[in-house]
């Protein structure tokens, strides 16, 4: 009886612990995370963007400030949070880039399609991407708001939230294997659940997002190919209605949270 | 030609602290692309900063820096309205020159 008595205490010690010894690694990464926060190379990317949206470009030889956002003609602040949305002049619900190359095609002229089919991080969608990181950074502490008064926008949530418990590919995953739960990790990264508050402000609100261990700057879509690409499952298109209508469901989500793009990741 | 960098400069106990970030490819010259060929080395080699026009930091650079290349410094005696420019020159001959005025 004694002996069992010591051993369940030496466990208990045990638990202990590994209990310190996994706060202190989180607290670790935190520092590592604040560290890098300190000269966030988005900054770049925001320069770039604030450059291209005010320069004359394309065959139109014209620049992006008659873009509308979703707030009226050139209103940048406040137009990330309430994005995607529906938009009566194209009759589609679109997510910020997207919305970035009907600008680009309406208003300088480039070539939409042609866009869409280029690489992340070449030619004019490296350029959709800082466009995208300064029009997130205009409303940096912003509450996120999606409108959801059009029917298609509540069409395009409901066929997220679809696409996010939709299990597939080889492993048999959906988004929400890995993000539909609290406290969830791989390795030492942190899972935000995603199906809820505020997990979803800390996932969905930080993107667009500077990657430390590749250098580059990754968009929400950019970002959404990848989870796909870690369920072993074919990306969908670029602007697909797929990806934007995850992007609605999780922005939805994230109702209240405030905005931190363009965050920083390892 | 080159995007701008990012520079602080905040005056800290007589002396500034200067913080910039610069945006540069910083190619290695040792990996490889997809097709196998070596990718040319593209990085900066030389960086320089003034403090009113006058040379406090000359720092020469090689492939062993990160992409987008972040730099801290102090300038001794600086004060809130002093310049500090900085500029950087890569091995391709480019050149970008950005200033800040303290704060």
């Amino acid at each position: 009886m004694r002996t069992s008595k010591i051993a369940l205490a030496i466990a208990l010690a045990g638990v202990a612990a590994g209990v310190a010894a996994q706060k202190s690694a989180t607290q670790a990464i935190d520092e590592y995370r604040a560290m890098l926060a300190d000269g966030n190379p988005a900054d770049l990317f925001e320069a770039k963007g604030e450059s291209l949206w005010k320069q004359k470009r394309g065959p139109k030889s014209a620049s992006l400030e008659a873009c509308d956002l979703g707030k009226g003609p050139g209103v940048v602040k406040g137009a990330f949070v309430e994005l995607p949305r529906y938009f009566a002049d194209t009759g589609k619900v679109q997510d910020l880039e997207t919305r970035l190359i009907t600008c680009m095609e309406r208003l300088q002229g480039f070539n939409a399609a042609e866009i869409a089919k280029t690489p992340f991080g070449k030619g004019e969608m490296a350029n959709v991407t800082a466009l995208a990181t300064f029009v997130a950074a205009e409303s940096k502490g912003l509450p996120f708001n999606l409108p959801q008064a059009h029917p298609q926008e509540k069409t395009f949530y409901e066929a997220g939230k679809r696409l996010f418990f939709m299990r597939g590919g080889t492993h048999d995953f959906s988004c929400a294997t890995c993000h539909g739960e609290d406290g969830k990790r791989i390795r030492l990264q942190d899972l935000p659940n995603l199906t809820k508050n505020p997990g979803d402000g800390v996932g969905f609100a930080a993107w667009p997002a500077y990657r430390v261990s590749n250098g580059q700057m990754w968009s929400m879509q950019l970002r959404l190919n990848d989870c796909y690409r870690q369920q072993r499952f074919p990306y969908p298109e670029f602007g697909s209605d797929a990806l934007t209508a995850l992007s609605t469901y999780l922005g939805v989500n994230a109702k209240g949270a405030k905005s931190a793009a363009p965050a920083i990741k390892r | 030609m080159a995007d701008p960098m990012r520079i602080r400069a905040q005056s800290q106990g007589g002396n500034a602290v200067v913080r910039v970030l610069m945006s540069h490819e910083m190619e290695t010259g040792q990996r490889k692309d997809s097709a196998g060929k070596t990718i040319p080395a593209w990085h900066i080699t030389n960086v320089t900063a003034t403090h009113n026009g006058k040379p406090v930091l000359n720092a020469e650079w090689g492939p062993a820096v990160a992409k987008n290349p972040f730099l801290q410094f102090t300038v001794k005696g600086a004060k809130a309205g002093d310049k500090i420019a900085v500029t950087w020159k890569d091995n391709k001959g480019d050149t970008r020159t950005d200033e800040a005025a303290v704060s």
